[in-house]
């Protein structure tokens, strides 16, 4: 159990009390608050997606996250695995702002694995929940959250879900909450892409860049500003041209670039080292975004 | 009349010398050992008797004594039968001897007067050659062992009555041949060649070999990790002949050889993980070897290593820190070798399938956590190398070319050999063996070097404990390219195979 003065309740009538929630139909009493809740957070994104996400769902996450604060976007997500966990993770490395809104008491630290994720939430933005600590995350609490998160954001992206997924949910409270709905396009062979398909065929915005959000929002934004091109040796390029967000066995990429796999392995450490690979388990690599 | 036939008894690895001497005399007929024999030497009596009879000679009707000297030693087994009918029947005068002098004899008699096996003929006799003795007699299912030791006249016998014809001078036997000294002639049943794919356990497994260095691997069920492991003993150098002969001796004690001469291959090792702690370092009321000393100058292999229970784990301890271990009796304490490379293979979460990319794992992350958790530090920190093998795509398991045979792959390891036992000094040395001194020495970084190393940890946030391992490995691997100095390529290979000092990507 994570330690309780750090804390704070922010009732519907306190200064700090979002004021995007005030207008929605049925707004939490109270919220229990660890981190901070600054004014600029209501301009907020929610990104949600599946907890067994692909690597390319998980890259797009990061990758959207990540743009977005660099417009001063504060990303919204529930903590989950997958694509929420992604989420925040591309707002913490991009040095932007993230609110996790939990399905449990603030105290709890749900999946465990978060743990480290949950810490630098609440410093560079906050974890929030309605539940009071100590309640243990419950199924039916999940779904009643989601509206915490779409309402307070001014949009919802769903990246990945599967048939029936909790992601459709969000979306469903969004719409109510009059906030619009975007949806990232996948490989349409796999399961995971059939949420976001069925909101675009419903009139969802289909988002292939941070842009999109960020006009249909209109949020300013200068320029998005892409990474750094980095320099490889002919070597690095050599296999970062095979690699995908597929992830790849070593043998694949060696024999690919018909290289000695000793050669290969050199080499992808070093891309992964230069932050521009990411190593899975079972020697398996996927480009990172 | 009384008589003395000379034999000898096996304790550990070593054999000490046993008169075997027989008193028949008057008084009320009865036959009595002693000299602290076990239940089966008791048990010779009915086999001696009968055997005697069956060839065709008298058991008397008198009062038999047989003494086992020295009488302070317990004395197990049945091979004394064959000296003690001898000696019953050199003390009744049925048999006139006089080849017996400097002479041993051994094994076990069967009821008809044949004469069966018995373990630890080699120890034997090298322990006779060293006492001066200059003829063994032996069952001729372990003439071939006793053959190994030069300058000693092994007979090889089949019945009780072929001994006493040749002890009398009517049918002479010659001695056996023994087998030319020589390095040569490991024949493996396995080969690397049958190993479709694995490019990168291939890789790994040669650097381990090369450096002697101990391995574990991780992978979803049928990737081949038992597999791999088993052809692992035939890219090691071939065994020397004094390494040959230490392990035919350990195999012949543990009654393992079935006639068979030297042992030629390195040996590969697989104790399930029920196996006791005892038979895993060794044990019985008369010690025998256990697996970690079957498995002396080859491989140790513990697949399922999760599954180990804690004192199994505990007892291999010594092996590995010393290479051998003690088993401790209440009437003797004895040193068994047990000197191995360990193999140690396991699934990368419960349900096996995690990182397989061809079938979900639906285990959560925390439940891999614990899984992987049950193999604890000091455990992790025996292994040099620990790698991820995959499942090979079913496509690339039916392709016909043919892989790289063990012998070329071998030929590289030994090269490797060579320059560590000239950097280090002495026989057999490989860099697993370094100690934290010669660590220093030999891995030393340049400037480049250790930047690289300090970003690499930092940046994909490698534990502590790896910094050592990873410079141990990387002197390996410039061994293979016969480079002296290390480079960054050289250390980034090396932090491939340290697969634990990764836990979140052992999650991802
Ligand atoms: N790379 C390969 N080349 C050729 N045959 C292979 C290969 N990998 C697996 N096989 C075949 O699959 C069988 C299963 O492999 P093996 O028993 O070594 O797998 P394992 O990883 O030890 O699995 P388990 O976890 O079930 O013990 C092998 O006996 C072999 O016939
Ligand atoms: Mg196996
Ligand atoms: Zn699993």
């Amino acid at each position: 159990m994570g330690d309780n003065d750090d804390i704070r309740i922010v009732a519907r009538d306190d200064e700090e009390y979002p004021s995007a929630l005030r207008p929605i139909s049925d707004p939490p009493r109270e919220l229990f608050v660890r981190g901070t809740l600054l004014p600029q957070d209501e301009i907020a994104v929610a990104i949600v997606g599946a907890r067994r996400a692909s690597e390319y769902g998980k890259a797009v996450a990061r990758r959207l996250a990540a743009d977005l604060v660099a417009c001063g976007v504060t990303i919204v997500s529930g903590m989950a695995r997958g694509i929420d966990g992604a989420a925040h993770q591309g707002a913490l490395d991009g040095g932007g702002r993230t609110i996790a809104v939990l399905g449990c008491g603030p105290d709890m630290v749900y999946p465990k694995e978060h743990a480290p994720l949950m810490q630098r939430i609440i410093r560079s933005g906050a974890v929030v929940s309605e539940f009071p600590p100590e309640t243990p995350p419950r199924p039916e609490q999940f779904p009643q959250r989601n509206r915490i998160i779409s309402g307070l954001a001014k949009g919802v992206v769903v990246v990945e879900g599967r048939i029936g997924s909790g992601s459709l949910i969000t979306a469903d409270f969004a719409l109510e909450q009059g906030r619009e709905v975007f949806a990232v396009p996948g490989n349409i062979f796999e399961e995971t892409t059939w949420a976001p398909h069925q909101l675009v065929a419903q009139g969802a915005r289909l988002v292939v860049s941070a842009l999109d959000i960020l006009d249909e929002l209109k949020i300013p934004h200068g320029s998005v500003q892409r990474p750094a091109a980095v320099s490889l040796s002919d070597e690095e390029r050599a296999v970062w041209q095979q690699l995908s967000f597929t992830p790849l066995h070593v043998d694949r990429i060696a024999a690919n670039c018909g290289q000695p796999v000793a050669l290969i392995s050199r080499v992808l450490l070093s891309l992964e080292a230069e932050g521009l690979v990411d190593a899975l388990a079972g020697q398996r690599y996927v480009k990172k975004v | 009349m009384l008589a003395k036939v000379r034999t000898a008894a096996v304790q550990g690895l070593d054999a000490y010398p046993v008169d075997v001497e027989v008193d028949v005399g008057g008084g009320l007929p009865a036959f009595t050992i002693v000299g602290l024999p076990d239940t089966a030497v008791q048990e010779a009596k009915e086999r001696v008797r009968a055997a005697i009879r069956n060839s065709n000679f008298e058991v008397p009707s008198r009062k038999i004594t047989i003494n086992l000297a020295p009488a302070d030693v317990r004395k197990e087994g049945p091979a004394f039968d064959l000296p003690m009918a001898i000696g019953i029947l050199l003390a009744t005068e049925q048999i006139r001897a006089s080849g017996l002098d400097g002479a041993m004899a051994l094994g076990e008699l069967s009821l008809d007067g044949g004469i069966r096996p018995v373990p630890g003929v080699l120890s034997i006799a090298m322990a006779a050659r060293a006492g001066g003795i200059h003829t063994l007699i032996a069952p001729a299912v372990n003439a071939q062992e006793a053959a190994l030791v030069e300058g000693l006249q092994v007979y090889a016998v089949r019945s009780l009555f072929q001994v006493t014809q040749h002890l009398e001078g009517e049918e002479v036997l010659t001695p056996v041949r023994s087998p030319p000294h020589s390095d040569a002639g490991a024949d493996y049943a396995v080969d690397f060649a049958e190993v479709k794919g694995q490019a990168y356990a291939r890789r790994a497994l040669e650097i381990a070999a090369a450096g002697g260095h101990n391995v574990l691997m991780v992978g979803p069920p049928g990737a081949g990790k038992t597999m791999l492991a088993r052809r692992l003993p035939t890219i090691l150098p071939p065994l020397i002949w004094d390494e040959a002969i230490e392990v035919t001796r350990i195999y012949s004690v543990a009654g393992r050889l079935n006639g068979h001469g030297p042992v030629r291959e390195r040996p590969f090792r697989s104790p399930h993980h029920s196996t006791s702690s005892a038979a895993l370092v060794g044990g019985g009321t008369v010690p025998r070897p256990g697996e970690v000393t079957l498995a002396h100058h080859g491989v140790l292999f513990l697949d399922e290593l999760p599954e180990f229970h804690r004192d199994a784990l505990e007892v291999l301890r010594q092996p590995l820190e010393e290479g051998f271990v003690t088993v401790a009796r209440v009437q003797s304490t004895v040193t068994f070798p047990s000197r191995f490379m360990l193999v140690a293979a396991m699934n990368p979460c419960p349900c096996g399938y995690h990182g397989d990319g061809l079938r979900e794992c639906l285990c959560t992350p925390s439940q891999i956590a614990r899984y992987l958790g049950r193999i604890s530090g000091p455990l992790l920190d025996r292994f040099d190398l620990h790698i991820e093998v995959p499942r090979v795509p079913s496509g690339d398991l039916m392709t016909t070319l043919p892989a790289e045979p063990s012998t070329d792959i071998r030929t590289r390891v030994l090269r490797a050999r060579a320059r560590q036992q000239e950097r280090l000094g002495s026989l057999g040395a490989c860099n697993a063996g370094m100690t934290g001194r010669l660590l220093r020495k030999y891995c030393r970084l340049d400037e480049e070097g250790r930047t690289f190393l300090r970003a690499a940890i930092e940046r994909l946030g490698l534990s502590a404990r790896a910094h050592d391992r990873i410079l141990r490995l990387a002197r390996t691997i410039a061994d293979l390219e016969a480079a002296d100095v290390l480079t960054n390529a050289h250390l980034a290979e090396a932090v491939q195979y340290r697969a634990f000092d990764r836990p979140l990507r052992l999650l991802a």
